[in-house]
């Protein structure tokens, strides 16, 4: 199938951010941008100007696969009456630091 | 730090010299908000422009200490007439086009590098602390400059022609960055202002060498320069951006934010 192209934009690149070092890298948007370097800096500009945060990851979304909705049954249902895959069972020691995403 | 008169009459005049070249570039920036060629790169030139009014801010409130006189950064800018603007006259160039505004930032922001490189050694403490905050803001600044000469000078042949066109016509204003009259003398003497005739090769190579990067002739140093706005003589530019920037306040003086 092809699809008139109507987007004369650069092309488009996701935005990720990590919020401090050793934290996991968060999506926090899109932009337009002709190259890699270019995409970093507005990224610089559009996402980072008040310090949210400390390193960037620029990915073209076209190199992104995603998961469709149709793929939401098979992919992510099964796992609720699985209960045991859950680590509910288990008690946290005092001054375990749990990271819940 | 105290100083003497002299010392300090030379030292206010030296930062208004500094702040007018931020507030003059700033404005011509923002004159691009709204107008850039696409939404990222408005942004990116905004912030800029930003970067800019700060800086001036904190040079205009270092004269208002020096001169130990109460008048803000908004009275410098907005009641002062063009010949009383020290500005340099590449900073009021037109924007004209995208490769003019790249070009004429590129231009001062290989200068201002190597200015705030040698800026952070001040014997003055106000100084020192706008340099080291400034020059990470015109490590910035350069990167975004550089990255679209690179872009404009190998993109096409238009492109590349623009971006000639460009560097041809704002050349002659580069050397007055390198403006140095009795004030320089005496504020270098005292280590509180670089010497910039000692970084001067070294500002052309580094604009040469890019120049070259990007597909583009190299430039003489040694051509002929225009100068004049460290004299308060302008070019038919800086009239006109006054007039916009200065027209509110001036006609409500009371008017607030």
């Amino acid at each position: 199938m092809t699809t008139e192209n109507k987007d004369t934009q650069w092309p488009l690149w996701e935005v990720f951010l990590q919020v401090k070092s050793g934290r996991p890298y968060g999506h926090v948007g899109s932009l337009h941008a002709a190259d890699a370097e270019q995409a970093l800096q507005n990224a610089r500009d559009v996402y980072t100007r008040r310090q949210e945060g400390t390193a960037i990851w620029v990915v073209p979304a076209d190199s992104i696969t995603a998961s469709t909705p149709e793929d939401m049954g098979p992919f992510f249902d099964p796992a609720n009456d699985k209960v045991y895959r859950h680590p509910t069972f288990y008690k946290i020691p005092k001054g375990v630091n749990v990271d819940v995403h | 730090m105290t100083y003497t008169d002299n010392i300090k009459e030379a030292l206010a005049e030296y930062v208004i010299r500094l702040a007018d070249d931020r507030m003059i570039l700033s404005h011509r920036l923002s004159e691009l908000c709204g107008h850039g060629p696409i939404l990222e790169e408005d942004i990116a030139i905004t912030n800029i422009s930003l970067d800019l009014l700060g800086q001036a801010k904190f040079y205009y409130e270092k004269v208002a200490e020096l001169s130990g006189e109460e008048v803000s950064a908004d009275d410098w800018v907005f009641f002062r007439d063009e010949r009383e603007y020290w500005n340099v006259l590449l900073v009021e160039q037109a924007n004209e086009d995208f490769a003019h505004t790249i070009v004429k930032q590129l231009f001062f922001d290989v200068f201002e590098i190597l200015f705030y490189g040698e800026l952070i050694k001040s014997k003055d403490e106000d100084l020192r602390a706008i340099a080291e905050k400034s020059i990470k803001e015109t490590k910035y600044h350069l990167r975004h400059s550089h990255d679209w000469m690179l872009k404009l000078g190998g993109g096409t042949e238009e492109s590349n022609n623009r971006l000639r066109e460009a560097v041809e016509l704002l050349w002659m204003y580069t050397g007055e960055l390198f403006y140095s009259d009795e004030i320089d003398s005496l504020l270098v003497a005292e280590g509180l202002v670089p010497d910039t005739s000692k970084f001067r090769d070294e500002y052309y190579k580094t604009i040469n060498k890019m120049l070259v990067e990007s597909e583009l002739d190299e430039m003489d140093p040694n051509a002929w320069m225009q100068s004049g706005g460290r004299e308060g003589k302008h070019t038919e530019f800086l009239g006109h951006i006054l007039a916009t920037l200065q027209y509110l306040p001036r006609s409500m003086p009371d008017a607030q934010w």
